[in-house]
């Protein structure tokens, strides 16, 4: 049973990853080379108690399995060290209000922060941290996918005819966003910079009533910034008022990242559903997974999961109708 | 009733459409509310050209008043740009015109403001001007030809309620016969009803329902805090008094000390 698997961003590494496991023949189909779209500018962070701020539960527990994945899948890749979250002095309530919505935090006093992250002391007096979520960098934990996939065994084509497989699982993303197709774009936006004088050991958040923004640190001094959610499918450049936003908390988080140098800049339209969960839709030989949303990172690894999981059962619903 | 610009309508909540979870939960928020008026913003949405895709298209197919406006410009000329893209992309001439002249608490630039409801109303758009509670300001704009006031309450998404009551009671008594809106600020059901029971004829919110933790039963609760203030404006508000007043009559006894 040959399974061809469309679309080499994280949800279909994820999946084509999850099926080699199984044993089932997978190959992966993508025009571009794998991992260049909406993934590449993944932030990395596997922060499902965070994103529960918004996210509703399922995307929470699913999230929460989301680590225990990739640390699988990819040994040594994922740290584990948590996500701070902090707010100037005059968005103190944002604090109040995102420790409301969230669980799995404990507060950490002024003290509590210079011990996490030294390059911070004395910069806030409170944070939330949330001690069991993790991060990774999206682009090697893509690479180390497609790397496993084809020490197992998977072929990577660049065109295919659909007609050669049994089963078509399609991870396109953003290429299936067309009219009836229930989603829609949500472009974001973000950058990374470099600087040799702040070390930051995790994620940490930013809360601001308008411009709530993140700052991962990718190692060798590169930190991503991200990221703008804007309800819009241009995929033109970053706007001049969203960079001067993320450069701007950015600078609130630490004045060190005024001497940074910005090294990059990207923007990627992200597929969603109306709910912002992403799903399997699909039927008999023609699944699809998709509507990935900012959860990329965090959803896949379930969807891939579920996915697996329905090849197993197939050859027992088979036997029962036969 | 409530008419503005010559449409009835029964509700009296006008809701915005931005920072929800999701547009699954704004779309339920929005039919909980009753709401037949939505604000969309257009300025982020459509930077770089963009048409704002599917988002757009969820809005369009909710079946209620679309009211475009200019959040996010900080001149007039950017105002009166957006405003006529806006009647383009929803094929309407009805604008919340706000101008911000202050990056920190929003507030209103009422010069430009004024400058930009001029231009607009001479091209025949149906102007929502976003002001401050200043009466010369509001007697400007009625003369540049707005015929629908919305004063703010407090700072766009602050949550602080009605900060200066006296002067959105003095606007409401020095224009007894235009529609007044309160216009952000609003944080509570409370602070709606406050506003309704000052006579104003509606409000329009956007952050408290989004920003709720369920969206969609804070857009219920204020929708009858709205009627409840309503009613209670129009039944006859007891004015405040110094002293207790036995709601049963004592009789018998020598009660004027």
């Amino acid at each position: 049973m040959t399974i061809l698997v469309k679309g080499a961003g994280v949800a279909g590494l994820t999946a084509a990853f999850a099926l080699a496991r199984k044993g089932h023949p997978v190959t992966l189909l993508d025009p571009k080379a794998p991992g260049v779209a909406a993934s590449h500018y993944a932030g990395g962070m596997l922060a499902p108690w965070c994103e529960g701020e918004t996210a509703p539960e399922v995307v929470v527990e699913a999230g929460a399995q989301a680590i225990g994945w990739w640390e699988c899948a990819l040994p040594g890749l994922v740290e584990r060290k948590g996500t701070l979250v902090v707010a100037p002095p005059r968005d103190q309530s944002e604090l109040e209000r995102f420790a409301r919505r969230t669980h799995r935090h404990e507060w950490v006093d002024e003290a509590g922060i210079a011990e996490l992250e030294p390059a911070l002391a004395g910069r806030f007096r409170r944070a939330l941290f949330f001690r069991d979520e993790a991060h990774l960098d999206p682009r090697k934990a893509l690479a180390g996918l497609f790397e496993a996939l084809v020490s197992m065994g998977a072929k990577f084509l660049h065109e295919a005819d659909d007609r050669a497989f049994c089963h078509i699982i399609d991870c396109t993303g953003r290429a299936a966003i067309v009219p009836r197709s229930q989603l829609r774009g949500v472009r974001g936006e973000m950058l990374y910079l470099t600087t040799q004088d702040l070390t930051l050991s995790r994620p940490v958040r930013l809360l601001h009533p308008r411009i709530p923004l993140y700052v991962v640190p990718r190692g060798d001094g590169r930190f991503m910034v991200g990221a703008t959610m804007i309800e819009s499918e241009h995929d033109g450049p970053i706007s001049v008022r969203s960079l001067m936003e993320l450069l701007n908390a950015a600078y609130t988080l630490h004045p060190t990242f005024g001497e940074a140098e910005v090294i990059e800049t990207g923007t990627s339209i992200r597929p969603a559903y109306a709910d912002n969960i992403p799903r399997i839709t699909g039927s008999g030989r023609h699944l699809a997974i998709n509507g990935m949303y900012r959860h990329g990172f965090l959803m896949a690894p379930a969807l891939a999961q579920e996915l697996a999981a329905r090849f197993e059962a197939e050859p027992q619903r088979r036997s029962a109708t036969a | 009733m409530l008419t503005l610009y010559g449409t009835e309508l029964s509700s009296r909540l006008l809701l915005g459409t931005a920072r929800y979870p999701s547009p699954a939960i704004m779309e339920e928020a929005i039919r909980a509310s009753g709401a037949q008026i939505v604000t969309v913003s257009l300025r982020r949405e459509t930077a770089g050209g963009g048409r704002g895709g599917q988002f757009f298209e969820v809005i369009r197919s909710l079946g209620v008043h679309v009211l475009p406006n200019t959040a996010g410009c900080h001149t007039a000329k950017e105002a009166v740009l957006t405003a006529r893209m806006a009647r383009d992309l929803f094929a309407t001439d009805w604008v919340k015109l706000e101008v911000i002249g202050h990056h920190d608490t929003l507030q209103p630039d009422v010069f430009a403001l004024v400058e930009a409801a001029q231009e607009l109303c001479a091209d025949g758009f149906k102007v929502f001007p976003y002001t401050t509670a200043d009466l010369v300001v509001a007697e400007k704009l009625l003369e540049a030809g707005c015929e629908v006031l919305m004063p703010w309450a407090s700072p766009i998404g602050s949550a602080r309620g009605l900060v200066d009551p006296a002067s959105l009671v003095s606007m409401r008594g020095h224009f007894p016969d235009v529609p007044l809106i309160v216009d952000a600020g609003l944080g509570r059901p409370s602070h709606a009803a406050q506003a309704m029971e000052l006579g104003y004829d509606a409000v329009l919110l956007n952050t408290a329902v989004a920003g709720a933790a369920d969206p969609v039963a804070m857009a219920r609760a204020f929708a009858s805090a709205i009627d409840a203030g309503h009613a209670g404006y129009h039944a006859g508000l007891l004015e405040p008094r110094d002293m207790a007043v036995p709601s049963t009559p004592v009789i018998g006894k020598a009660v004027f000390a």
